[in-house]
């Protein structure tokens, strides 16, 4: 008589690709817009990109459900905290929250595979990435989820300077322009759609600088 | 009301049928500075005086951002109101992750009059020695409503409450058929003379008095200094020095029975709530 193994999981995996870039005064998150479960496409316009304040925007892959709870918590979580101190969470304050709170669900996880962007408190771009349990760093470049493997490389190779192969990075964040990082994530999505089966339908770009935010769409491969 | 022996528990009955503690706490409300509120169909204004202990130190906060689309007004224990509007914040918050949207301000005040009502009927708690004005907007519309001490709640108008509000009240007994149409600078300047009359002939400046609004497509914010200061200037409401003949009498009487409105002179008879 064998030990029955469960045969039901909490988790299932939505797929997608998150990427975020920190530049000088400005920061370029990025995530495909297809949403499938094993072989099947749920829907191929979904965001899995939410911007928690002013200067804080959060790209998460995984398990949608989780993330979607985990953008909840976090929203309920900044409201709070604006009551309480009369302004906006800075970047880098959101990134412990959200490493606090990943954490707290250290035996029951979050599935979700995060990258926070934003603008620090003097105004550079930062980066913070994570994974499902909280671990986290400020780095000036990341990528999550299903194509990150094909991504991350190529970053690794473009954007030398804040490499950690040249460890330590040699700058914090990198010294390409606004539309030259536009430009490199664009790259990386169109490849990373070609080779992953997951990644594709829509790639949705939030650009965050001293103006304000922008959003920008590019078609991706659909099969 | 004077002091007798049914009025040490907040759970003991007078043989009138009346708990004095309640009625005191009421008292509580009447004695901290004065709140003004008024509601148009599309907007509510909150009013209230800023006075400071002393030169040396800042005032104390009396209007509260409670979320988006609700703010409050408070007078009387101020330290009983910021804890009653750290839980309206939280309800509100908590609302709005389990069903995102927002939480319509008539369930809030029920919350807020049932957690009132507690403290009324427990040995060992007292009840808040706060008044709410609260101002919000809902799917319904906009809405002011007034929470006692005691429990009870009322929607309104337009309401005053705090030390010297019967000349807001009387003032505001004038126009409110107005208010209903109004707009909403025409709300702020209604709010900015009825403020005025409690301050019984001293200058009205942007110093002395916090304005909030709420509106449809606005959200609930507090009017910094220069735009009220601008406003004042605007409707030429500095005010005079010589006392104005709707404002003679009406200080509140300092032991006498019955509250605010009630019938004058009854001593014996349980006030009706504000």
């Amino acid at each position: 008589m064998t030990k029955q193994q469960a045969n039901w999981s909490p988790y299932d995996n939505n797929g997608g690709t998150c990427v975020a870039i920190a530049g000088a005064d400005y920061c370029v998150i990025a995530a495909d817009t297809r949403m499938s479960s094993g072989y099947n496409i749920l829907t191929r316009d979904y965001s899995k990109i939410i911007q928690l304040a002013d200067k804080s925007v959060m790209a998460s892959s995984g398990f949608q459900a989780d993330v979607r709870a985990l953008q909840k918590v976090l929203a309920s979580r900044h409201l709070l905290y604006q009551h309480q101190h009369n302004k906006q969470m800075s970047c880098p304050a959101m990134a412990q929250l959200l490493s606090n709170t990943l954490y707290y669900k250290r035996f029951f996880p979050y599935y979700a595979f995060n990258v926070l962007g934003g603008l620090d408190n003097e105004g550079k771009g930062c980066v913070f990435t994570y994974d499902a349990v909280g671990s986290y760093e400020r780095v000036g470049y990341s990528s999550q989820g299903s194509g990150s493997t094909l991504i991350t490389p190529f970053l690794d190779n473009q954007l030398k300077s804040p490499s950690p192969l040249l460890l330590p990075a040699k700058d914090a964040v990198t010294p390409l322009s606004e539309a030259e990082a536009i430009d490199l994530v664009k790259t990386c999505f169109a490849s990373a759609t070609e080779r992953d089966i997951y990644t594709g339908d829509k790639l949705e770009i939030i650009v965050l600088n001293a103006s304000g935010i922008r959003q920008e769409y590019m078609e991706l491969r659909k099969d | 009301m004077f002091r007798n022996q049914y009025d040490t528990d907040v759970t003991t009955w007078s043989p009138a049928g009346r708990l004095f503690q309640v009625e005191y706490a009421m008292e509580a409300v009447k004695q901290g500075s004065a709140a003004i509120g008024l509601r148009s169909k599309s907007h509510v204004v909150l009013a209230c005086v800023n006075k400071a202990n002393s030169e040396l130190s800042s005032h104390q906060k009396k209007i509260f951002k409670v979320d988006d689309h609700i703010g409050v007004a408070i007078a009387g224990l101020t330290a009983d109101g910021r804890v009653l509007s750290r839980y309206m914040r939280n309800e509100c918050i908590n609302y709005f992750y389990t069903y995102e949207s927002q939480l319509p301000v008539g369930r809030l005040v029920v919350q807020l009059a049932d957690k009132a009502q507690v403290c009324t009927q427990r040995s060992w708690k007292r009840p808040f020695g706060v008044g709410l004005l609260v101002g919000g907007l809902d799917e319904s519309g906009a809405h002011l409503y007034y929470n006692c001490p005691s429990g009870n709640y009322f929607e309104y108008q337009a309401f005053a409450i705090g030390s010297r509000s019967q000349a807001a009240k009387t003032y505001l007994e004038r126009k409110f058929e107005s208010f209903m149409g109004s707009s909403r600078e025409n709300l702020i300047k209604d709010a900015l003379f009825a403020l005025r009359e409690t301050l019984q002939g001293e200058k009205l400046t942007s110093s002395v008095c916090t304005i909030a609004v709420v509106g449809i497509g606005e959200a609930f914010h507090i009017l910094d200094q220069e735009t009220v200061q601008a406003l004042i200037n605007e409707f030429e409401i500095a005010g005079e020095e010589a006392a104005a003949p709707d404002q003679a009498g009406v200080d509140e009487p300092p032991a006498a029975a019955a509250g605010d409105q009630a019938a004058p002179g009854d001593e014996g008879a349980a006030p009706m709530d504000m």
